[in-house]
This record gives structure tokens, C-alpha cells and sequence, in this order.
């Protein structure tokens, strides 16, 4: 089932164009407030915008516009939606709420238990058809919840941070289940882990303010990102500005040497990106002299141990928070605190730039 | 390992013996109890004063069984009528939104608020002989005033908005989150109003049903003044302990009392059900 979708929302300064081939997997990305919701309401129904067209598969969602007011109800659309909360139906067994769909479409009570049996197979919760939604945990709720919406039989799933509200420990599970029952489900899922991008997703799409800001197939998008939001995270550094002489130097003045990606020419001018790794980055307390590298004056805002390592966040006066892993040892040995001045220093062979 | 905390500390709320620190003065207990016997010792003046010997010969009497044969049947239709009327109109005023909503919601509440003997005025230059709807009315020959149907409007126009409050209440409690679910299910309207709103505030619409139906039954000024007091036809329990209280005062207190229990039933029926849908 394809999508071709367009939308516009003025009060929401909302302008988003996206399309889906036939059981495509997009994820959505895009900070609180980006349009994300807006647009999973608007496929949804329950969203009508000022303007634009949806059509699913052979069926028009809406086509809105100066005479033209297309649009169709929710129950009509075969678009589910999963979203952070399951939702089951607190009157109805678990065997009940998956059999809902079926069941309004019509099919007959033996056959819907039937599907209903089978999806619960699927998402690896059988024995749990006779018990109340009360009585499960939230990672068997939210199971039960994906089973629901796919015995509906859904044109196109939306996912709604469906992972959010679980425990760290359950989501890997549920992932996997997810990775596993969407196969050839067309699905635009809205998530803030990077994770549920990596492993679901075919192609990811950023809203910024309302618009599509990125686009892309998940790994170009994550590896080689366009977007201060995408870098975040992907977990990379960036820096934006025009090219010139191997080096890329955003509006502040801020220069960053680096190497370009195979396969790719700039000319002078251009907008590209330069893109490195916290952990092609070392700090230093004074800067190092005599090195071929980038060395970025900067105070440190941060630090967040991760395992080993810790990530320190430091910003460069330049409206860049520029990340980088070090040792606890190193973070001992530099004596680093929230409002030191250090030097960052990254290796040009560490930068990446390509044109965006 | 987390239910079992869960319900650890969901017994302990509910036991007794570990008494929370309230944080109230001790003042505020004098109030409170003096608050309490204004409102329990009539009842219990009342039910010392009753001779219990002729408590059944007083109920059992022609007109007393009459009054309460009619003030039952009129209550259930009355509340069958508020549940028919009010289910929507709780439904409309909870998931809609348009101009001159809160206007709207004013004034169906307004009986709530108003002498019932001017609700009764109303109805009667409303539904009356020579009320406002008379016209068509009559092109229809219906007439309902000082009918045992007027006894039925009088009651559901008092007892209507407490229904639709109460509803609207548990409606937009529940939230229109499951209904979109059902909805994006593919099911249409109707069928989640059916197979998803309805049994989601069934707790609530049961607790506003009868509490529409104990005001039904409490109906005294709007349908004295809208239906008169005809033994049998518009005399119902209310109207018959007002004409006893006159002439015998026994079979007054014995009416009465039998109306404070169907009260205290109700009552205790309501909170067990609003308590089990809590839980």
C-alpha cells in the first residue's frame, strides 16, 4: 500500500510533504513541538488540515482545498494507531481486544477469534487471551496493543513512540516483536531512539518546524546527517557552513579542516557539513601546538558518564554544543568541571565533509 | 517485584489501623459533628415519633399504596425517559465543541437550580391547555396536563440534569482516547458508542441513573403545580405525605419513612458502584 500525502495547517505553521512506497517503514524524527503529532493526527482523522491531499493505496484520505473538501472518517481510512499508552479496552479480555477489529469489520466471531489467536501467536503472548488488560504488565500490554492493531488488518500503521513508556529492559523485546510482525506493514512511526530508526525503519524523515528538514534511507541520514537535530541523534558532531579548501566555515567564523566522502566533489562555496565523532575528539588544556588538527576553544558544559567513558558536552561560542568521549581517567587528569576552557582537538582525517 | 509493592502500599492505604496524619485543626470537629446531627437527627426524631405498631396498616392503606404504586412507576419512566434524553445530550455537551456551548449547558442545568414549583409554572404555559406547544398539541389531541403523563415531565424536567451532569462528568473523565482507538479499528460511530464509550462510563451512567431516579421520586412542587394531585393519576408519594401531614400525621411519618429508605438504598447503591468502578 503507497502513500502519497500533503498537508498544510497554517495555525500550526504546519507544511509537510511525504510519500510511502508499498510496504515501506518510515520513522519520523523532530523535536517536541516539530509537527510530528500533527501529522500522524491528520492521517489518523481525527486532524482536518486547511489544505492538501492524502491518497493510501487506490483510496482518497482527503483532498482539501479551495472548492475541493474531501475527507473522510477514521473507521474509514484502515490506518491504525499504536501509540506510547496500549489503550486496551479495560472491559474486554485480551482475546476480545485483539478480535475488535475483525469483529467491526464484520467477520464472523469465530473467525475473528480465530485471527485474534493468531496475531497473539505472533507478538509471543498465546497465553495471555483469557486474562484482563488489568492484569498485565506494560510491556505485555503494549504486545497485546500491536496485536490489536494488526489483526485489524491495517492499510497503514502509525506508531507513536509505541517504546516510550516502557522499561528500558522490556523495549529491546518489543523492538525485535515489532522488527519481526511489520515485515511487509506499510508504517510511519514517530520516535525520538535512535534505535527504533536503525531497526525498523527504511527511511527516515525529520520535521523541523513544520517542514520535512531531512529525508532519506536511515543509514545515509544517520551517517552523513544534514541537520544540527539528525547529528544529535545519530550521537555526531556538526558544523554547517560553506566550503572551501578542504576546510567548512559556518557564519561565526568557526573552521573545521577535515576530508571529503568518497566519491563526492565540492566546489568552493558550496554548503556542506562537517561531521565527526565524539570519539575522534581529545581534549587538551592548552592548545596542542604543531599537529595537523582542528583545535576548538571551548567551555565545558556537561559531563555524563557513560560506562567507560564519559560524554562531555561543551559549547564552542560559536551555538555549537560539541560532544566528545573521554575516559574517566583523562576527565580525572584534566581536571574537567562545568565552565573550564579546554581545547578540543580533532584529527582532519576524523572530519567528514560532503555538501548538503 | 513492582505489583507486589504496588499492592503493598494499596492495602496499607486501605487499612484502618495506620491512621495518615490529616493536618485539620481540632476546632474543625465541632462544625463538623454539629453539621452532622442537623442532618441526622430529624431522621431520628422521625423514627421515634413513629408508631411502629401501625406501620403497616398506615402504608398498607388504599391511598398510601395508590401514592406509591404511582410515585415507582412514574419514577422508572422518568428515568427511563432521562436516560433516553439525557445519554446524548451529555454526549453532545462532552465531545463537541461549538458556539454558545456553555450557553447551552446553563440552561439545561438550570432546573437544577430552580424552584421546582416555577419548572412546574413553565411546563404548565408550555404542555398546559393554554401553553406555548398547545396549538400543535391539540391538532394532535393530545393533552397532558393533570395527567399521570404531566407527573412524568414534571419529574424528568427536575431530574434530567442530574443525569446529564453527572454523565458529562464520567464522559469527559474517561477521555476520547479509547474511543479514537476503537475508531482507527475501523470501527464506525455507532459502534463505539456501543461497544466502547457505553461500557467504559457504564459505572457512572448506572450511579446517574438512579440518582435521576431518587430526585424523580423526591418530585413535589413541579408536579403539584404542573399535574395537580389526583389520587391515582397524579398523587404520588411526595404529593400524599403533604396532604397526610394535615389530616394524619402518623401515615405521613410512615410515608416518609418508607421514602427514606428507597433513599438510603439508593444512596448506599450509588456509592458502592462509583466506589467499584474506582477501584
Amino acid at each position: 500500500m503507497s502513500l502519497a500525502f500533503r498537508a498544510a495547517v497554517a495555525e500550526r505553521g504546519f507544511d509537510v510533504e511525504l510519500s510511502l512506497a508499498p510496504g515501506e517503514k518510515v520513522a519520523v524524527l523532530g523535536h517536541n513541538g516539530a509537527g510530528k503529532s500533527t501529522l500522524l493526527n491528520i492521517l489518523a482523522g481525527t486532524l482536518r488540515p486547511d489544505s492538501g491531499t492524502a491518497v493510501l493505496g487506490d483510496r482518497r484520505l482527503f483532498d482539501l482545498g479551495p472548492r475541493r473538501r474531501h475527507w473522510t472518517l477514521p473507521h474509514t481510512r484502515g490506518i491504525a494507531l499504536l501509540a506510547q499508552d496500549p489503550l486496551l479496552f479495560p472491559h474486554l479480555s485480551v482475546l476480545e481486544n485483539v478480535a475488535f477489529g475483525p469483529r467491526v469489520a464484520g467477520t464472523a466471531p469465530k473467525q475473528s477469534q480465530v485471527r485474534a489467536e493468531h496475531w497473539l501467536d505472533e507478538v509471543g503472548v498465546p497465553e495471555l487471551a483469557t486474562r484482563r488488560p488489568k492484569q498485565l504488565s506494560g510491556g505485555q500490554a503494549q504486545r497485546v496493543a500491536i496485536a490489536r492493531a494488526l489483526a485489524a488488518e491495517p492499510r497503514l500503521l502509525l506508531l507513536d513512540e509505541p517504546m516510550a513508556a516502557l522499561d528500558v529492559a522490556v523495549a529491546p523485546l518489543l523492538r525485535r516483536v515489532l522488527g519481526r510482525v511489520l515485515t511487509d506493514q506499510a508504517t510511519i512511526m514517530v520516535t525520538h531512539d535512535l534505535l527504533d530508526a536503525l531497526l525498523l525503519a527504511d527511511r527516515i524523515v525529520v520535521l523541523d518546524q513544520g517542514r520535512v528538514a531531512e529525508s532519506g534511507p536511515t543509514d545515509e541520514v544517520l551517517q552523513h546527517p544534514k541537520t544540527r537535530f539528525t547529528a544529535r541523534i545519530a550521537g555526531l558532531n556538526l558544523i554547517r557552513g560553506s566550503f572551501a579548501d578542504g576546510t567548512v566555515t559556518d557564519g561565526h567564523g568557526l573552521s573545521v579542516a577535515g576530508t571529503l566522502r568518497d566519491g563526492v566533489t565540492a566546489t568552493t562555496g558550496v554548503r556542506a557539513a562537517a561531521v565527526f565523532a565524539p570519539s575522534a575528539v581529545s581534549i587538551f588544556r592548552e592548545p596542542p601546538d604543531g599537529s595537523p588538527r582542528n583545535n576548538l576553544a571551548v567551555t565545558v558544559a556537561e559531563l555524563e558518564p557513560r560506562g567507560e567513558l564519559v560524554r562531555v558536552r561543551a559549547d564552542d561560542h560559536h551555538g555549537h554544543f560539541l560532544a566528545a568521549d573521554v575516559t574517566l581517567r583523562s576527565v580525572a587528569d584534566l581536571d574537567l568541571y562545568p565552565g573550564r576552557e579546554v581545547t578540543y582537538s580533532v584529527k582532519a582525517t576524523g572530519v567528514t565533509i560532503y555538501p548538503l | 517485584m513492582t505489583t507486589t509493592v504496588e499492592e503493598a502500599s494499596v492495602r496499607s492505604s486501605r487499612d484502618p489501623r495506620s491512621r495518615l496524619y490529616s493536618g485539620l485543626p481540632r476546632w474543625i470537629y465541632l462544625p463538623a459533628v454539629i453539621g452532622g446531627l442537623f442532618v441526622a437527627l430529624p431522621l431520628v426524631a422521625m423514627m421515634l415519633r413513629m408508631d411502629w405498631a401501625r406501620f403497616g396498616v398506615l402504608i398498607a392503606s388504599p391511598s398510601s399504596l395508590a401514592a406509591l404504586t404511582l410515585s415507582l412507576q412514574t419514577s422508572f419512566t422518568s428515568m427511563l425517559v432521562c436516560l433516553v434524553l439525557g445519554v446524548p445530550m451529555a454526549m453532545v455537551l462532552a465531545r463537541e465543541q461549538f458556539p454558545g456551548q456553555r450557553l447551552v449547558r446553563s440552561l439545561v442545568l438550570l432546573p437544577l437550580v430552580l424552584p421546582p414549583v416555577v419548572g412546574g409554572i413553565a411546563l404548565l404555559f408550555t404542555f398546559g391547555r393554554h401553553g406555548l406547544a398547545a396549538p400543535v398539541m391539540n391538532l394532535f389531541g393530545i393533552s397532558v396536563a393533570f395527567s399521570t403523563v404531566a407527573v412524568v415531565m414534571a419529574q424528568t424536567f427536575v431530574a434530567l440534569p442530574f443525569l446529564v451532569v453527572s454523565l458529562e462528568g464520567t464522559l469527559r473523565s474517561v477521555g476520547q482516547r479509547y474511543e479514537l482507538v476503537a475508531a482507527t479499528l475501523g470501527a464506525r460511530p455507532s459502534t463505539v458508542l456501543r461497544k466502547v464509550t457505553l461500557p467504559l462510563v457504564l459505572p457512572g451512567l448506572a450511579s446517574a441513573a438512579v440518582l435521576s431516579f431518587a430526585r424523580a421520586l423526591g418530585e413535589f412542587g413541579a408536579t403539584i403545580t404542573f399535574a395537580g394531585s389526583l389520587q391515582g393519576v397524579t398523587r404520588t408519594l411526595p404529593l400524599e405525605i403533604y396532604l397526610q401531614s394535615y389530616t394524619d400525621t402518623d401515615a405521613a411519618i410512615a410515608l416518609s419513612l418508607v421514602l427514606m429508605f428507597v433513599a438510603v438504598v439508593v444512596t448506599v447503591v450509588t456509592a458502592s458502584i462509583s466506589e467499584r468502578s474506582l477501584a
